[in-house]
């Protein structure tokens, strides 16, 4: 065997598992099979199009799951990423949340963070324009930052700082006068005072604006001089070209390719910038609009060859497992464990460390975080009564051929989503196929071992470096 | 395994967010800050004074008791020139003492790579939390990060004795290095086998030790307590670290900025205690930092992000004391107009600490060279 031993051409079904892999959390392989029959281009328009698919029914977790807290939300979550029948509306929800990192710690208000995620799902896809309004008046989002603070006496820049350092343009693209006129625009942007939390628990609260508390001074922001509403600032942030490739640069970071951590974006260039290029033709003749750039991402040949280029998310890591395993498709109160599991690995949904995110790709691995990704995996892998567990023995059953050893790994590999492994591993999964000579049903021996030999398999897939990459 | 029980060990708890220095050694009979901070000041009679200027935070009554025991050097207004306000560029440049450009070598990632050239130990720096802060990280050196220390292992919840020893052979087997794989695979493999060296050896650190010391319900006593389970285990850890977050006090300060002094200085107490109780603290010396200091100003309700802050260094072998000089409090001399003007770069506080506690040379760590301070007792 070489090196990379089971390096496929690439085909419509390892495109397929790709796409769903980065546009969503992975495939069953009974999913993988329909959307082959459908075919690419078409899965493209069915996943962009969310509303085309039947929505998420909440009825059944949020009688469980509803509740306090955040780490309920977190286990639900999960749950959606795993079970959606739109799965961009999830990813691209976990997209805005890496971006416009807002944490339950500050607040430990739960409907107002629930509501932000539910807001990232409603307008994630739409343009850029409606996104930074939106996220403006989101009031998590105002009190995370500071925002409720921010007084025509007393200006609070946090908002302001962090709309164009982090949220639009980035860093060097702006003056310091820009964030002070961009932090008056937004004086009286706030939200009403929900009831307190006791007894009853916590209530809602919605944004409010005052305009006995906005500064209508005139100011300079951008080269423009006005008096500038919010409004006003976000029409002149998004016509930036420094705020199209500061976006499509998070958007090919996030479905493409790895790129160095935000704070280097300044100085170093983008691993392709042609990539980047074609990307930012798209904001434009789009005004700006997520889902067509994405149109043009996920059609495009960079996508298509980055296959396992990408460090998985530690949500990526868990929602994928679970989805693969069936382990979580009716609520359970081991929803919650999943919560646990991803804080581990670093990265507790609902509540990123600071507002500048995650550090993602290679600084997801280190010693720690690894144990817990390869911990977790294995152990999902174990379970017997897994539905998808048993999905996939079905799979390796069904042409009740009995399998070679050779025949067993490459099919398991297939099923899961056309993985590709190294010949170390490789090896290592064809040790493990012949200490049960291969797959065979038909056989005594195998009626009764086969499920072990097939757990075995996939536990070592689980615990391979190679499954470390999305 | 040699051992190294007694060579010198580095304890660094970074304070997350930009801890409001003025709210925590208090210039408590100093009119501006009064006029500075109209909401967001400690009373002159709730302050527990260290001289006849400055005074602890009232919840800082742990280490104040540490400082009259002449354990605690304050290092006053550290920084460095043209500020950054921002977390993240803040952060980055303690951590890499890179303030022009963007560096991906930590500090102590160097320091552990000069204190174990052949990397003979997996264990020399281990870090206590979520995810790597980029101080220890330079790639090739390996740093465990230890989440739940009771918990550690490579797939420690597959039970089964038999099946665990097979999956564990295959690990090897997969995490082997191979050539042309790419840096992030290399990079991931050796971390995947480092982790199988270093979680072998911190297995019984728990079992080993115990404790009088009751140590309180808050992540950074989890973490102190945990550095000192792994270091009275003696695996030959030199560097710790652990961080505490939630310092970036724009709001509700007067609240908030109570309980995170108080759960700090009592769980440096504990470590403290504990460490003395096991006569294993004469080789231990803690930094504790923060990325930058608040604004002079309260803006109502919280502190804004500022510049210059403190700093502490805290051990046995430190003579305590005021170490360079408190922020000048005229307005003329405000850093910016805005905020407190730093006095000593804390590029010199590292090279104080690495040649003088750890015994490296310092420039390359530092990228330079700075004065330094000597709160060292000979």
């Amino acid at each position: 065997m070489n090196k990379l031993a089971t390096k496929i051409a690439a085909n419509e079904r390892s495109d397929l598992a790709h796409l769903m892999r980065r546009a969503g959390f992975g495939t069953t392989p009974s999913e993988l099979d329909a959307f082959v029959v459908r075919g690419y281009e078409a899965v493209v328009e069915d996943i962009l199009n969310p509303e085309t698919a039947p929505a998420f029914e909440s009825d059944l977790i949020d009688r469980y799951f509803s509740g306090e807290p955040i780490y309920m939300s977190s286990g639900e979550w999960f749950f959606r990423m795993a079970n959606s029948p739109r799965p961009l509306e999830e990813k691209i929800a976990l997209f805005w949340h890496h971006v416009f990192a807002t944490g339950f710690s500050k607040s430990e208000h739960p409907p107002s963070m629930i509501r932000q995620i539910e807001m990232f799902r409603h307008f994630g896809l739409s343009d850029m324009r409606t996104i930074l309004v939106e996220l403006a008046k989101d009031p998590a989002l105002i009190y995370w930052l500071d925002n409720n603070e921010n007084r025509r006496e007393e200006p609070n820049e946090n908002f302001g700082r962090e709309l164009l350092e982090l949220f639009s343009m980035g860093v060097g693209n702006y003056s310091e006068q820009d964030i002070k006129t961009a932090s008056r625009a937004f004086t009286g942007w706030t939200f009403t005072q929900p009831l307190p939390v006791y007894p009853n628990g916590h209530f809602m609260t919605e944004f409010l604006y005052r305009d006995d508390d906005h500064d209508d001074s005139v100011n300079t922001f951008l080269n423009e001089e006005g008096q500038f509403t919010g409004e006003d600032i976000v029409d002149i942030i998004v016509k930036q070209e420094a705020t199209a490739r500061f976006v499509c640069r998070h958007l090919y970071n996030f479905f493409v390719s790895d790129e160095p951590q935000v704070p280097a974006w300044g100085t170093t260039p983008p691993q392709d910038p042609e990539a980047v290029d074609t990307l930012v033709n798209a904001y434009f003749e789009s005004s700006g609009e997520i889902r067509s750039i994405l149109r043009v991402l996920f059609n495009s040949e960079f996508f298509k060859t980055s296959r396992f280029e990408r460090i998985k998310s530690p949500a990526e890591l868990v929602a994928g497992t679970i989805k693969l395993t069936g382990t979580h498709r009716f609520p359970s109160p081991q929803l919650l464990d999943l919560d646990t599991a991803a804080t581990l690995m670093g990265q507790q949904l609902y509540n990123p460390p600071t507002v500048e995110g995650w550090h993602t790709g290679k600084e997801w691995i280190d010693g720690g975080a690894l144990n817990e990704r390869v911990d977790f995996a294995v152990r999902e892998m174990a379970n017997p009564s897994a539905p998808g567990i048993q999905e996939i023995i079905t799979d390796l059953r069904k042409d009740d051929e009995p399998l070679s050893p050779e025949r067993f790994v490459e099919k398991s590999l297939d099923i899961l989503g056309s993985l590709e492994v190294s010949s170390k591993t490789y090896a290592a999964l064809l040790d493990c196929a012949k200490v049960s000579g291969g797959l065979d049903f038909n056989s005594e021996e195998s009626i009764n071992h086969g499920p072990e030999s097939v757990h075995r398999m996939l536990q070592i897939i689980a615990a391979s470096p190679e499954y470390q990459f999305a | 395994m040699e051992s190294t029980a007694k060579a010198p060990v580095l304890v660094v708890v970074q304070l997350t967010g930009g801890n409001d220095f003025m709210n925590t050694i208090i210039p408590y009979t100093n009119p501006v800050y009064y006029d500075s901070r109209r909401k967001v000041f400690i009373p002159e009679n709730e302050t527990l004074p260290l001289n006849d200027t400055l005074g602890f935070h009232p919840s800082l009554g742990p280490l104040k008791e540490l400082y009259d025991n002449g354990n605690v050097a304050i290092v006053q207004g550290i920084g460095y020139p043209n500020s950054s306000r921002s977390h993240f560029r803040g952060m980055d440049i303690w951590h890499t003492c890179e303030p022009d450009k963007i560096g991906n070598e930590g500090w102590l990632g160097r320091t552990i790579r000069d204190l174990d050239p052949e990397k003979g130990n997996v264990l020399t720096g281990v870090n206590f939390g979520r995810g790597l802060p980029r101080a220890l990280t330079l790639t090739g050196i390996p740093i465990a990060s230890v989440g739940d220390l009771d918990n550690y292992g490579v797939m420690a919840s597959i039970s089964e004795e038999r099946s665990r020893s097979d999956l564990l052979d295959s690990f090897k087997q997969m995490y082997a290095s191979s050539i042309g794989t790419g840096p992030v695979m290399d990079y991931l493999k050796q971390t995947g086998l480092d982790v199988l060296k270093g979680a072998d050896q911190l297995k019984d650190a728990p079992t080993k030790y115990s404790s009088k010391i009751e140590y309180s319900e808050n992540p950074i006593a989890k973490s102190l307590k945990d550095i000192v389970r792994v270091h009275l285990a003696n695996l030959g850890t030199r560097i710790f670290y652990t961080t505490h977050g939630g310092y970036d006090t724009h709001s509700n300060e007067m609240p908030t900025h109570p309980g995170l002094l108080s759960d700090l200085s009592g769980a440096i107490m504990d470590f403290f205690q504990d460490l003395w109780d096991h006569n294993a603290s004469e080789e231990v010396v803690m930094l504790v930092f923060t990325e930058f200091g608040r604004r002079m100003q309260d803006n109502g309700s919280g502190t804004d992000h500022g510049s210059g802050g403190g700093a502490f260094i805290i051990g046995d072998r430190v003579k305590g004391g005021l170490y360079a000089e408190y922020p000048p409090m005229e307005r003329a001399r405000w850093e910016g107009g805005e905020d407190l003007r730093h006095t000593i770069d804390f590029r010199g506080v590292y090279s104080t600490i690495l040649e003088q506690w750890l015994g490296l040379e310092t420039t390359h760590i530092v990228n330079g060279t700075f004065e330094q301070i000597h709160p060292f007792a000979a």
